[in-house]
């Protein structure tokens, strides 16, 4: 495959694992969760390569699991502390972040970690770091560490969709009918952190933000169905990392720059058309709705 | 027979005590009204008997069984402001949510649930609302959902957190005709209840709760103006009619 196929497809994956993610972490009103777990995730890279000196995405990822539930759990502590919610999100992740950074900078030299690497990712040198596959050939280890992510993130919904259906919506419920709410909340926490170590390399640290949230707030505009919003928030990510890809590559700019921009697009034609929640519905359809509203 | 025994249950939030020391015993079968002013613990107390909030002591049985043992046998309606209702959801979702316990991990709901869950909607006057999306209903329809969905899960104990705050006339005598035929069938329900006009009419016990127990017992004898003004402190205004 050429270069750009290559980075196309890993721009697309990273869109779909993201898009479907970020549905969970809307839903479940934990946005800023994805902030949080997109910066201690570097602390969770940068301690992996120290106990191990390999940067392979298997130590990246478990790295990132472990940096992920240190984070969430910490928060909670904190939370039943007394802190209140933000700022105790906000407290631990810059505090972890800044322990990564004062390591890369003082134990990891410039091997092959460097903050603005890590924070702005560069989609374009995903190819040529490559691995053999039997059958396959190479292929770009960003690229397979992707998809194996993307496959763990739809099992994982798939296989336990009502439970993390029943857990967002209604976690008393839940935990009265002897559903784990605990564990599936650090089972997200674990998806959440692969996911966004994954998609480092491709889009990096502050732009997987964008990735997460901004597809899955745009597509709660369009449906009342969850399979739905799943659906459409995978497209939305994919499309958004596409578009972004040839904007880029148009205006010769940032690539993931381009593509949370991409995402911001998808955001606002959202808001302003989609029939449940869009400006221009409002305006077109009041009489119909009225008369919805009178019947009950 | 021997229902809900409840002995020295505390709780807190942090260090704040909010329930101390809670007893209290209900036979099978009894309807329930738990009274008190806001913030005295009551939604606390139903939380903390189903181990939703840990409990600092105490313990809770139900026919002699502790509660912990017996989840599928109790339903609980939680509070109807506790749950987003722009979740992108339907009706008939929401009570199939009821038999999630029921139809097992890895399992989707099959048409036999969906048939139980339009069943209970249809008991609850919401047949025609089953794929309406929830923001759409008016606030007693999601209250009827809720009740739907607690109806699907057949328990033998049920515990409501304010069903009746905030519906309609129609749907507050469609809620106490469905609390009236699980009592009728021998369940027990014990329901957070915030209008003391309606206390004697609707229930058979009562549970006066500010922090401790106050009183609790049958309705007709514990039900006082006395009672209810030591639960509440000062500053309530009695209804005009007072029971002797
Ligand atoms: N999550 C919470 N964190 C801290 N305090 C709480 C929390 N929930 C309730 N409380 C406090 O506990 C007390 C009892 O609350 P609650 O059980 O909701 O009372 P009620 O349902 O009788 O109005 C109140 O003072 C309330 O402020
Ligand atoms: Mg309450």
């Amino acid at each position: 495959m050429s270069y750009t196929a290559w980075i196309l497809l890993t721009a697309a994956l990273v869109g779909l694992s993201c898009g479907m993610i970020g549905v969970l972490l809307i839903l479940r009103r934990m946005a800023m969760m994805a902030d949080a777990i997109s910066h201690t995730v570097l602390l969770g890279i940068v301690v992996a390569f120290l106990v191990t000196r390999e940067l392979s995405g298997y130590h990246m990822l478990i790295g990132a699991v472990i940096a992920g539930l240190l984070t969430s759990v910490l928060i909670q502590w904190l939370q039943s502390r007394g802190v209140q919610g933000e700022a105790s999100i906000g407290v631990v992740f810059t505090t972890l972040f800044a322990v990564g950074v004062i390591l890369i900078a003082t134990q990891v030299g410039n091997a092959h970690l460097d903050v603005k690497h890590a924070l702005m990712g560069e989609i374009t040198f995903v190819p040529w770091t490559t691995v053999r596959l039997p059958w396959i050939g190479d292929i770009p280890e960003a690229t397979l560490i992707l998809s194996a992510v993307l496959l763990i993130v739809v099992v994982a919904i798939i296989a336990f969709y009502k439970e993390w259906k029943i857990t967002s919506f209604d976690p008393a419920l839940a935990a009265s009918l002897g559903i784990p709410v605990i564990v599936m909340h650090y089972a997200f926490m674990s998806l959440l952190s692969i996911t966004t170590v994954a998609a480092f390399d491709a889009v990096g640290a502050i732009m997987v933000v964008a990735m997460l949230i901004t597809p899955a707030a745009a597509a709660y505009l369009w449906t009342d169905r969850l399979s739905v919003m799943f659906g459409l928030s995978g497209g939305f990510g994919v499309g958004s990392a596409v578009a972004g890809y040839y904007i880029a590559s148009w205006l010769d700019t940032s690539i993931s720059g381009s593509m949370a921009f991409a995402t911001g697009v998808v955001f606002l034609l959202s808001f302003l058309m989609s029939p449940k929640h869009g400006l221009i519905s409002r305006y077109v359809t009041v009489p119909a709705r009225k008369k919805a509203t009178s019947e009950r | 027979m021997q229902g809900l025994a409840v002995t020295d249950l505390s709780a807190s939030y942090r260090k704040n005590n909010v329930l101390e020391d809670v007893s209290f015993e209900l036979p099978q079968g009894s309807l329930t009204g738990i009274v008190g002013p806001n913030g005295a613990g009551k939604s606390t107390l139903l939380k903390t008997m189903l181990e939703l909030h840990p409990k600092l002591s105490g313990t809770v049985t139900f026919a002699g069984a502790p509660l912990s043992k017996m989840r599928r046998k109790i339903g609980y309606v939680p509070q109807r402001g506790s749950v987003d209702w722009d979740f992108p959801t339907d009706a008939l979702d929401v009570v199939l949510m009821g038999l999630y316990g029921a139809v097992g991990w890895l399992k989707r709901p099959k048409a036999g649930h969906r048939q139980q869950a339009l069943q209970a909607l249809a008991q609850m006057g919401m047949a025609d609302y089953a794929d309406r999306q929830i923001s759409q209903l008016s606030g007693g329809q999601q209250q009827r959902v809720f009740l739907a969905r607690a109806l699907v899960q057949d328990a033998e104990l049920y515990f409501m957190d304010e069903p009746l705050a905030g519906v309609d006339a129609a749907t507050e005598q469609a809620i106490m005709t469905t609390l009236r035929e699980l009592k009728g069938r021998g369940k027990s329900v014990m329901v957070v209840h915030h209008d003391l006009q309606t206390v004697e009419d609707y229930f058979d016990h009562v549970l006066l709760l500010n922090r401790r127990v106050m009183n609790y017992g049958e309705t007709a004898e514990i039900f006082t103006k006395d009672n209810v003004y030591r639960t509440y402190g000062a500053g309530l205004r009695w209804r005009k009619e007072v029971p002797s």
